[in-house]
């Protein structure tokens, strides 16, 4: 008997069942295809501008810094001035994300923005965020040419840009948004959920951030909706 | 890695006079337990969530196989691969072959307790494939070659001196001059290292938090980006994961996922929550080229079904031997082998046998802490009993307390032999112990009396004093009753 057909006698043996029995294998279909919501935190079920006001807030509690913007036009000019604020060349990497790509950089002209993957040899890096989650400040990255997960984790200083519209409630709202655009069952490589820059407390609990990933983490929120 | 669990009682007496780890296991009150009582309390639906979780997993467990098999065809079609293992031994062959398929010579791990109980780390190198540890907990205890002591902090009975001596040890490039008296020195001397190492490794190897039936989908929950990192930038990302991390949905893992960070670090959230679904695609720039999963059975699918099943629950948050006084007193190594704490008091014995084991689930006061912070409410305390019934039926204990339970056993079955043995007991130990009103020693009960003294019984017992009360009560009931009447009248 192979290895996966000695596991699964011994699963079934262990249960009494054969795996035949067409209502387990019913509620097990049914789950899959109408996953229950069960119960959701109060905390997050606010209006559009609760939701803003409430992920601001939860974010800054592990140590991400927010700045809100009111248009996208104004992104070029908060990235370089958070540069200058930390001391940093005024270069930044990004993915091929258009909405990113159609901002109007020119307004910077000392600012370089390159497009790929990190290689480990970029200081700051720069993302568009799919979601934001208000219950517990944490940005919902997808990867992809538009967004490479390199840029999240190899940089010591992580940008994010995320429109207002796009912060929800809670998780659950994300999963609905994310089966509306990959289909259902279907998911991006790499999906991650990003709640503060990187730490470590392995060392007598004292927690210190930068560990393997961003030392710091800036978000930059665009109120207005792009057209 | 060498089992020591037979000798827990000479560990736990060796560990109570190590000053630094005492010094060291203090710090969880500080950090672990008072940070989850603030997070459950920040979160009004917390208790109700727990639940939610209970019930989700006790779902997940009743239809195990269904919920593998459309796990499977989901990873399959993303173009992933899943292996199966009913053993530690093939689960170390597949890693190994998936190493060698790729000439990789090192290969990255995040961290993963499923490695320690296959004791991965020591087959590679074996095998001339180089392991490196890049959690920082886990990175510190590989150099010292230390099993972990915590299932979240594997670190956690060390100092920052004790690290600072292992670094200046290892790290053959470190300026002598360089300060490294801080955490923060620290770490940054294990991020330098360790970043270079990500960048060369071969093949990186992550445990999973949960696998995710719904998308095909392995799960880690972290803080460093370590894992991240390791899964990113290789050529193949294999996932260790054990058949009882599945679950039906995305929202069943945002459910435990609300409960699993509260209860182990008392965050509201882990930094890094990735989840991950098959290799690098088509249009990708960056991402594994193979993403490889293991599923390990290693005796838990004989766990269902039996009272051990609730068990499989366990999501690994640390949070009852956080809360644990035996492990307060005594820390991880004590324990003996890759799990401590209540959790691992009770899954220890189903994976290395009650035989080797059977002081974990001995060592307990049974106050229940560990039950009340479970997120999954395991009941602990519980499974200790039953693994010491099975201990008993076995004939594994010491005999002089098997035949003391015999003998009490024999006397509580026949009350009026119970009352008189009792009795006629203490009277004698009365008229022994004398005016001192304690023994110093005691015949049979010397491992008792070692480090304290036996009080000589002073009054009546028990079950006298109760029937007096009654009787008392029920005097007083009847004289309320006519008064009673009286008023009434």
């Amino acid at each position: 008997m192979t290895a996966k057909g000695a596991i699964f006698a011994g699963i079934r043996r262990s249960l009494g069942t054969s795996g035949a029995d067409i209502a387990r294998r019913a509620d097990v279909s049914d789950r899959l295809q109408r996953p229950p919501k069960g119960l959701i935190p109060a905390r997050g079920q606010l209006d559009r501008a609760g939701r803003v006001e409430l992920f601001v807030a939860e974010a800054k509690t592990v140590s991400t810094t927010v700045e809100r913007v009111a248009t996208a036009a104004d992104v070029p000019a908060a990235i370089a001035d958070y540069l200058r604020s930390k001391n940093l060349p005024q270069a930044i990497r990004s993915g091929a994300d258009p909405r990113l790509a159609s901002l109007p950089w020119d307004t910077e002209p000392q600012l370089t923005v390159t497009q790929g993957p990190s290689k480990g040899d970029d200081l700051a890096g720069l993302s568009h965020a799919f979601a934001g989650v208000a219950e517990t400040g944490t940005l919902v990255l997808t990867s992809g040419p538009d967004n490479p997960t390199t840029l999240a984790f190899l940089p010591e200083f992580h940008l994010v840009v995320i429109e207002a519209a796009d912060i929800a409630g809670d998780y659950e709202a994300v999963w609905d948004r994310l089966r509306a655009t990959y289909g259902k069952g279907e998911m991006p490589r790499n999906l991650n959920f990003i709640t503060g820059p990187s730490r470590s407390g392995d060392i007598e609990q004292t927690i210190l951030l930068g560990a393997h990933g961003p030392k710091s983490l800036h978000v930059i929120v665009v109120e207005a909706e792009t057209p | 890695m060498q089992i020591t669990s037979p000798a827990f009682k000479a560990n736990a007496s060796r560990e109570l006079k190590n000053a630094t780890l005492q010094k060291s296991l203090r710090n969880l009150e500080r950090g672990f337990i008072n940070n989850r009582a603030r997070a459950a309390a920040a979160l009004p639906e917390f208790e109700a969530l727990r639940d939610e979780a209970r019930d989700i997993k006790n779902h997940t467990l009743a239809h195990l196989d269904l919920y593998l098999e459309a796990y499977e065809r989901k990873v399959t079609a993303s173009g992933g691969q899943v292996h199966w293992a009913r053993n530690a031994e093939e689960a170390r062959a597949i890693i190994l072959d998936i190493c060698q398929s790729l000439q990789a010579r090192t290969i990255t791990k995040s961290k993963s307790m499923v490695a320690e109980e296959i004791a991965l780390n020591d087959y590679l190198e074996a095998h001339d494939v180089t392991p490196i540890e890049t959690d920082l907990g886990e990175y510190i205890i590989q150099i010292r070659h230390e099993p972990p002591s915590h299932i979240i902090a594997p670190a956690i009975h060390l100092t920052k001196e004790q690290v600072a001596g292992d670094f200046r040890r290892v790290h053959g490039n470190l300026d002598p001059e360089r300060n490294l008296e801080e955490p923060v020195t620290l770490l940054a001397e294990a991020r330098t290292v360790l970043r270079e190492q990500f960048l060369a490794a071969d093949v990186g190897l992550t445990g999973a938090n949960f696998l995710v039936a719904e998308t095909g989908t392995s799960v880690i929950v972290t803080n460093e980006g370590n894992g991240d990192l390791t899964q990113t930038l290789p050529k193949a990302h294999i996932v260790l994961a054990t058949i009882e991390k599945i679950v039906p949905t995305l929202e069943d893992v945002a459910k435990i996922m609300r409960v699993l960070a509260r209860s182990a670090t008392g965050q509201e959230m882990s930094v890094y929550t990735t989840f991950s679904t098959g290799p690098r695609r088509a249009d990708d720039v960056d991402g594994p080229g193979e993403y490889h999963v293991v599923i390990l059975d290693n005796g838990r699918s004989a766990m269902l079904g039996t009272e051990f099943q609730d068990m499989l629950r366990c999501i690994r948050c640390g949070a009852c031997m956080n809360h644990c006084p035996v492990y307060h007193a005594v820390g991880g190594h004590a324990y003996g082998w890759v799990y401590p704490g209540p959790m691992g008091a009770v899954l220890t014995p189903t994976l290395i046998g009650v035989d080797k084991s059977g002081h974990l689930p001995n060592a307990s006061t049974f106050c229940g802490r560990c039950e009340s912070v479970c997120p999954m409410r395991i009941p602990l305390p519980k499974m200790m009993r039953h693994w010491r019934e099975r201990e008993f039926e076995k004939h594994l204990g010491a005999s002089v307390p098997r035949l003391a339970v015999r003998l009490w056993a024999l006397l509580a079955r026949r009350p009026f032999l119970y009352r008189l043995g009792v009795g006629a007991a203490s009277t004698a130990l009365r008229l022994i112990g004398g005016r001192k009103g304690r023994f110093k020693s005691m015949l049979l009960a010397g491992g008792w009396t070692k480090h304290r003294d036996l009080p000589v019984p002073t009054g009546r017992t028990f079950m006298d004093q109760w029937r007096q009360r009654q009787d008392e009560r029920e005097a007083a009931g009847n004289a309320a009753a006519k008064h009673g009447r009286r008023l009434g009248q």
